[in-house]
């Protein structure tokens, strides 16, 4: 286990994990959908020697090549959200540098030539943006970007033009989603431009009630004001969670504590459990835990769960394709082992 | 009508594929659809499908907007339409005229104002200033103070002279 997953950042009793990245392209050669096999193996090659080879780049980065991966480890990837599952379907050479640490990841051929994202635990954007920043200039170094002085950076696709910064959080999120003070949230969020859009599961339901908020603009605003942004809306939703969690408690200790402990007893004793069901049940436990109700387990455990339950890493944890029957049940047997 | 891979939920979504043109059909229930990844291209409306809605575009293209092609990447007017991407940095000049409403929509303000590149920079900040000098030239002109106009002027000149 490596990154976000383990570390307690800045507010990490709501916020999980906060992420930026930038879309940036190289002058001179077409976007990728509209590459050829030549044109995409050059761009890798020349980010490669900009970060690999370069004497200013602060941490250790190791290059993956997506073409001669197996589909099931470019699947624990986007799991471990290092790459996106665009890049995993992507067509051309494609590929990813990927930090030691898992803090940095830089998509090559991905919707835009370049996308880098740093990834931290808790609330700290401003320390990914300062990150993402070093990394955009120590490949700038080298690298010739499609940029115009009236638009800012060129991208592929207008949404992310300008600054091309999209900069999100991952917010778990209980008690507004129990008390049904969510859906004003969101319309709220709709109105001051930000996005709100569940992990994981379709459409508008959030398994696990996690949800990311992310920018919407890239165009007009600088980073830092688009950081700060994201920031104070995520704080005043962290103190919303905050109080409801607080109040809801005060309402029925016994109710609440009893949700929560059946939530950890079938965890804790399930023979087989889909994921959707161990989604659910690890939002509760982890509000117990984060509320100091439950005390003999850690919030970076659960972190380690909610990463081997999804399907590849659960596979590759038992070395071996497994059925959705035999899934369900390895998956409880996991999560015995991690909670005994 | 029970999911053909786990055989316990009901079948909710339908998966066509089309392979050597035999065409497979599987019905799965949309947790095994998710997991097995049978609708990896993520959500079925992405937001380029509202693109050419969104820009306005006429229902019969004139003639010389059918006629527009990049001449970079070859991106015609069509496709552009109909994939509300770009397909290089050409085309922003080539289909820039028409971006202009989306991009005020998605947007707002069209001013970047953002991070600049560090060789752009130095140009960008010479030319920020001489667009300032020439503001101060046209009001020194205006009240007449000639002296101080030429003052303006060569200034504006030796700063031309540099960045070229």
């Amino acid at each position: 286990m490596k990154g976000w997953y383990i570390e307690k950042g800045p507010e990490s009793d709501v916020v999980m994990s906060s992420r930026v990245r930038l879309a940036r392209n190289f002058k001179d050669y077409p976007f990728p959908f509209k590459m050829n096999m030549e044109e995409g193996e050059k761009v890798i090659k020349r980010v490669k020697d900009a970060v690999l080879n370069s004497s200013t780049a602060t941490c250790d980065y190791e290059f993956i090549d997506m073409l001669n991966m197996e589909p099931i480890d470019k699947q624990i990837l986007v799991e471990k959200h290092l790459i996106s599952p665009n890049l995993m379907a992507g067509r051309v050479a494609c590929g990813a540098i990927i930090s030691k640490d898992e803090k940095v990841s830089i998509m090559i051929n991905e919707e835009d030539h370049l996308r880098i994202q740093c990834l931290f635990s808790g609330l700290q954007l401003d320390k990914a943006w300062e990150l993402c920043d070093k990394v955009d200039s120590l490949l700038e170094e080298n690298i010739d970007y499609s940029f115009s002085e009236k638009f800012g950076y060129l991208t592929c696709c207008p949404t992310n033009l300008g600054t091309g910064i999209r900069a999100s959080a991952m917010l778990h999120l209980p008690a507004l989603t129990m008390t049904g003070y969510i859906r004003g949230m969101l319309e709220i969020c709709g109105k001051l431009g930000i996005a709100v859009r569940g992990i994981y599961g379709e459409n508008s339901e959030a398994l696990g009630n996690l949800f990311q908020i992310s920018n919407q603009i890239t165009l007009g605003q600088s980073e830092e004001e688009i950081i700060n942004n994201i920031t104070n809306i995520g704080n005043q939703i962290i103190n919303q969670e905050r109080m409801l969690r607080a109040e809801m408690y005060k309402q029925n200790p016994s109710r609440f504590e009893d949700k929560i402990y059946r939530s950890l007893g079938i965890l804790s004793n399930a023979r087989i459990i889909s994921s959707e069901e161990s989604f659910k049940l690890i939002s509760d436990v982890r509000l117990g835990v984060d509320m100091g109700i439950i005390k003999n387990i850690d919030s970076t455990k659960l972190n380690e769960i909610l990463l081997n339950i999804q399907p590849a890493n659960l596979q590759k944890n038992f070395d071996k394709i497994l059925s959705p029957d035999d899934r369900d049940i390895k998956r409880a047997e996991m999560i015995r082992e991690k909670l005994s | 009508m029970l999911c053909q891979n786990c055989q316990k939920r009901v079948a909710n979504i339908q998966y066509t594929q089309i392979v050597n043109n035999n065409k497979h059909v599987m019905y799965l229930c949309e947790q095994c659809a998710r997991e097995e990844g049978k609708f990896i291209s993520g959500s079925p409306l992405s937001i380029n499908d509202f693109f050419s809605g969104m820009m306005g575009f006429s229902v019969r293209p004139s003639v010389t907007e059918q006629q527009l092609i990049c001449d970079k990447c070859g991106m015609s007017y069509e496709e552009f339409k109909k994939v509300g991407k770009l397909g290089c940095e050409n085309c922003y000049k080539v289909y820039g005229d028409k971006l202009m409403p989306i991009l005020k929509r998605l947007h707002g303000n069209i001013q970047y104002n953002g991070k600049l590149p560090k060789r752009v920079s130095e140009n960008v900040k010479v030319s920020k200033e001489i667009d300032a000098l020439k503001e101060q030239l046209n009001i020194a002109i205006k009240s007449e103070e000639y002296e101080k106009a030429a003052e303006i002027r060569d200034k504006i000149r030796a700063l031309e002279k540099n960045s070229v």
